[in-house]
């Protein structure tokens, strides 16, 4: 692991983005105009929006990341970069890195401005602090790149990658916890909300909404989306290989 | 610029050549140490041996030309060399060390077929990137950079993004990044396809001022036979096995062709099934 490699990659995925001015306003405005949305959908019921606002809060990164991180080393795998990038003296740990820090930034902006808008304009009514918030939708952006990382090693295209998004991301929405209480869920699919990591995202999102003070759960659920996170990253690592079959 | 030549006619084809001193070769004092050394090199890519016991030098310092049909075996000869091949087995010496190994990789510029840059970057954007990546430092980068577009003559472009450059311009930005960090090692997969005469003329002129300026020892694969006479050695490869590995001009006389074309297919025939080689007479 080298530290000057892993910025000069975070900087140049950077750069890639700067050159798309498009995906950056799609990326920052949509989570800010769905939340809209949402506000109004809830006209009657503003104590709905509260509850469905603050976990999308910790949904929207993560699939916005996973969708980016898997569309762009796709790219890396398929133009032939990354081989060249593996034939040079690069860490594969530098190259995992820098990605993770460069949509890390990303999603940094990206939660600001949804968490922004929800608690100041869209009156998003939360008893603790909204950095908790910013805090749990960064690790989950961070899950979301570990994510896209890696399913993009097990699609030949972009296809197949997007496809990989209901198998990979929906089933975690249903499960979450945000239709119905994971408690309440056939107990199989309670067990199965347990072992994944979007439910602990939401769980987090929901006791930040709850009470004013950081709670033990909170702290949990976020060791374990952050545990989680490193676990794919390092998965995703195991992906990257310098030899061809 | 001034060629050199190997003596005509000499050796039979499959024994390995010994690298010859080269005028141009760097530390002149001790012997010459093959660029590239292969002893029954085989890989095999799912159940197909795709390279069959392949034994050659490259010597150091000169331009080796890898020529054979699309199909041959030749991508998977380059990556084995740059070590981003699995399933090598033999024995593969590149600058001394086992071929993939670490402190390899900043020592070889490689430059894949299809140009392997971002198009969402421009060409200067791209050097710089992989520049840092090689561990040029900071200060030196820029000039590293403008020296390596000026040798592939794309200075006038350095700030067009890759993506909105022509396909023979992104192979120059690809072509530019592996002369990054003066490389003692290029080895360069068919980089002259699809341009035009002139830039081709160009480019096989920076491969000849490399080798004797520079000392860099190039290998360059190519499916067009009339590139071969620019180079000084030539590895004729066909069906993953090494037909013949001379001179351009050792390789005419001892075939009795006019053309590496008709060598090759010569070659063929004389190495193919006997049947063949009757019917055609046989070859001297």
């Amino acid at each position: 692991m080298n530290a000057a490699r892993t910025f000069t990659t975070a900087r140049r995925v950077l750069r890639q983005l700067g050159h798309d001015p498009r995906s950056i306003a799609l990326l920052l405005l949509v989570p800010v105009l769905l939340l809209v949305l949402l506000y109004y959908v809830f006209d009657a019921n503003r104590r709905g929006f509260d509850g469905i606002g603050a976990s999308l809060l910790g949904i929207f990164p993560m699939v916005t990341m996973f969708l980016v991180t898997s569309i762009a080393t796709l790219r890396e795998r398929t133009s032939g970069t990354l081989e060249r990038l593996l034939s040079m003296p690069l860490g594969k740990a530098d190259l995992i890195a820098g990605y993770a820090l460069a949509f890390g930034l990303l999603a940094v902006v990206q939660a600001s401005a949804a968490t922004g808008v929800a608690v100041w304009l869209l009156d998003l009514d939360i008893a603790g602090s909204p950095w908790l918030l910013l805090l749990i939708a960064l690790l989950d952006a961070l899950l979301g790149t570990a994510l896209g990382l890696f399913v993009s090693a097990f699609a030949a295209s972009e296809f197949q990658v997007v496809q990989f998004m209901p198998v990979v991301i929906f089933p975690q929405i249903l499960l979450c916890g945000l239709f119905a209480p994971r408690d309440s869920m056939q107990p199989v699919l309670e067990a199965l909300s347990d072992v994944l990591p979007m439910s602990y995202a939401v769980d987090g999102m929901t006791e930040v909404l709850h009470h004013t003070e950081a709670t033990g759960d909170f702290y949990r659920d976020l060791a374990v989306v952050a545990g989680c996170a490193l676990l794919v990253l390092a998965l995703g690592a195991a992906t990257l290989r310098r030899r061809t079959p | 610029m001034n060629k050199p030549r190997r003596p005509p006619g000499q050796g039979s084809p499959a024994p390995p050549q010994r690298p010859q001193a080269h005028p141009a070769a760097p530390a002149a004092g001790r012997p010459a140490v093959p660029a590239v050394s292969a002893r029954d090199l085989t890989v095999v890519r799912g159940s197909r041996t795709v390279l069959d016991g392949l034994t050659f030098d490259v010597a150091p310092a000169t331009v080796t030309g890898l020529l054979g049909p699309s199909g041959s075996g030749k991508s998977t000869l380059i990556r084995a060399i740059v070590g981003t091949q699995a399933k090598v087995t033999g024995t593969l010496d590149v600058l001394g060390g086992p071929a993939g190994s670490a402190p390899l990789r900043s020592r070889l510029g490689y430059v894949t077929q299809a140009p392997s840059v971002y198009a969402d970057l421009s060409a200067r954007q791209n050097l710089d990137y992989f520049a840092a990546v090689l561990g040029i430092p900071r200060r030196d980068r820029d000039r590293a950079v403008a020296q390596a577009l000026d040798d592939v003559d794309l200075a006038s472009h350095a700030d067009d993004l890759a993506g909105n450059l022509s396909g023979g311009q992104r192979s120059r930005v690809s072509l530019a990044v592996a002369l990054l960090g003066a490389p003692e090692l290029l080895v360069l997969d068919e980089p002259t396809v699809g341009l035009d005469p002139v830039l081709r003329r160009d480019l096989w002129d920076l491969f000849h001022r490399l080798a004797a300026e520079r000392g860099t020892t190039l290998l360059i694969s190519s499916h067009v036979m009339d590139e071969a006479d620019r180079c000084e050695h030539l590895l004729l490869v066909r069906e993953g096995t090494l037909l013949a590995s001379d001179s351009p001009h050792a390789l005419r006389t001892r075939t009795g062709s006019d053309t590496i074309e008709d060598a090759f297919l010569n070659l063929v025939e004389s190495t193919g099934s006997p049947s063949r080689e009757r019917h055609r007479g046989g070859t001297p």
